[in-house]
């Protein structure tokens, strides 16, 4: 899958401007893992989000795409309520994860099911091996380690790059290597939602290339919700696209439909960059 | 124009040996000091002076080792006061310090790494030394202690703020309480930094005799105690010699400064060590 160029990917998004077919009609997502309708976020008095109603669907791959400043990281950052770190943030309405409200749940339960991998790989000053545990250890795991940490390595395709030397700094690994080794770290508490905030940002289209590939793979063991700046990339791995603008949900609905026949015209704007 | 340009080349002649030389004055008065001291202690620097008490007035030899283990007690007993104070705090400043409270902290913090020393050996001397009716091992490192929490407390916040904000991110993102991100994440990540920050200050204060002048004070014998009895410290011991009249503890006060400052010098370059490899890790 992983194999569509970016010319077709291009001639794609070029395309975007045809009418929309009457078959189209807002997604429905069949099996939804979260729900979020309602939902307005604050930083202190100033309004960030507007009144965002979406559904995640289970084992897919859901892209959000749009301008820097739309609300997309916001919104994926209250998927695991990160946004806490930050003071005076809030979030109000009703986000929910199977049925279970998101925003008055036990915070570290939550994270537990809802992991998440930066924008910039951050592992820890530690061995490759103690970063792929440390999430096992800090939520008192009890087993084998070593077969969790090679499990998850495997998941995220980076085992042979670094079995042989897995209690060596992770700080010797390259930029791509470290990515995959947080996506490894994420994957290594067996999260049911997998929030991934522009992870490719900062690598170059090979480990980019590797870091796509790795995501439909993983689909088939969680929901994936990637941010990205990147539409080819959307374009390219999601099966659902949402567009953001300025805090509100434009449009959301199946990845071909939003970059083939978009309904709205700021989406269309948007794809085809014919965005100011 | 021709005499400006005449007088430009002076003034810049002059700027430049100046500063040059200021540049330079600086270095050498740690070389001056070292040498000087080599040159006047180092003579008496045998293995008497660690292992043997100070004789009687009149008669040759004799050692500082009982000043030698009263500075170490007073270091140890200053560590255990001021270093869990320090890094606690600075540990609060830098996690969850809110804005007006840590600015407090902080200032109060600078003022007190300000006073002067021989005000806190007074104020000792005043909570300490007249209601446990004498001087005392406990009553030295408790003042040497208090200086040390102030600087353990700014330089713990400093290396802890240091700590790139993702890594606290991807703790917390894994289900780790902010409590147990900072215990196994944050610490760790800065524990060079602020291991350097502890070796610092112990060095700063191992060198203050004022402070001990009326909290531990001195003898000439070995002091078994913590809590009661005079105990001995270099600093101290290299004050009264070097006021004796003797040429003999001149020379000795010599040797003890000798020692003091390769100690201080050695923590130092400890301390720069472990940063060093901390960078290149």
């Amino acid at each position: 899958m992983s194999s569509v160029t970016n010319d077709a990917v291009m001639a794609k998004l070029s395309s975007g401007n045809q009418p929309a077919e009457p078959g189209d009609k807002p997604a429905v997502v069949a099996t939804p893992k979260i729900t979020s309708s309602g939902l307005d976020f604050y930083y202190g008095s100033r309004k960030t989000l507007h009144d965002i109603s979406l559904s995640v669907a289970e084992k897919k791959i859901t892209a959000l795409i749009g301008p820097s400043g739309c609300g997309k990281s916001t919104f994926l950052r209250t998927l695991n309520r990160m946004y806490e770190m930050v003071r005076f943030a809030r979030a109000e309405g009703d986000v929910r994860l199977d049925g279970d409200n998101i925003l008055e749940m036990d915070v570290a339960k939550l994270r537990r099911r809802v992991g998440m991998v930066f924008q910039k790989s951050n592992p820890f000053p530690k061995s490759i091996f103690d970063n792929v545990a440390y999430g096992l250890r800090v939520n008192g795991w009890k087993g084998a380690l070593a077969d969790v940490v090679e499990r998850s390595l495997k998941r995220a395709a980076i085992w042979d790059e670094v079995k042989d030397r897995l209690h060596k700094s992770a700080y010797g690994l390259s930029g791509g290597q470290q990515q995959r080794l947080c996506i490894a770290r994420a994957l290594a508490v067996e999260p049911e939602v997998l929030l991934l905030d522009e992870p490719c940002s900062a690598l170059d289209p090979i480990a980019t290339a590797k870091i796509e590939e790795l995501l439909f793979a993983l689909k088939e063991l969680c929901t994936i919700v990637i941010v990205t700046h990147n539409m080819q990339q959307a374009a390219r791995v999601a099966d659902y696209t949402g567009f953001f603008l300025l805090g509100k949900l434009i449009e959301f609905n199946e990845t071909p439909i939003i970059f083939k026949r978009p309904a709205k015209k700021e989406t269309e704007d948007y794809i085809t960059g014919r965005f100011g | 124009m021709n005499y400006r340009y005449a007088w430009r080349r002076v003034v810049n002649a002059v700027m430049l040996t100046l500063t040059g030389l200021c540049a330079l004055v600086t270095v050498s008065a740690l070389f001056l000091i070292l040498g000087y001291l080599v040159y006047n202690g180092g003579r008496d620097l045998s293995w008497d002076f660690f292992t043997k008490l100070p004789k009687p007035v009149g008669e040759t030899g004799g050692g500082m080792a009982n000043a030698i283990v009263g500075s170490g007690k007073l270091l140890l007993l200053a560590a255990m006061i001021g270093v869990p104070v320090g890094f606690m705090g600075g540990v609060y400043l830098a996690e969850y310090g809110g804005k007006t409270f840590s600015f407090l902290v902080r200032y109060t913090a600078d003022l007190l790494n300000g006073v002067p020393s021989v005000v806190m050996g007074i104020f000792i001397y005043t909570a300490v030394v007249i209601p446990m009716r004498g001087y005392s091992a406990l009553a030295g490192g408790l003042a040497l202690g208090v200086m040390l929490m102030p600087i353990v407390l700014r330089s713990t916040e400093q290396f802890l703020r240091a700590v790139p904000v993702s890594l606290r991110e991807g703790a917390m993102a894994l289900g780790a309480r902010k409590w147990k991100a900072i215990l196994t994440v944050v610490i760790p990540a800065g524990y060079k930094g602020i291991a350097t920050g502890i070796l610092l200050s112990l060095a700063r204060v191992a060198g203050e005799t004022a402070p001990l002048l009326f909290t531990s004070a001195s003898n000439r014998f070995w002091s078994h105690g913590w809590l009661h009895g005079e105990t001995a410290s270099l600093p101290v011991m290299i004050f009264y010699y070097a006021l004796s009249a003797y040429d003999d503890w001149h020379r000795q006060a010599w040797a003890a400064g000798l020692v003091l400052l390769t100690l201080v010098l050695f923590a130092n370059i400890g301390a720069k060590l472990i940063l060093s490899r901390s960078a290149t890790r």
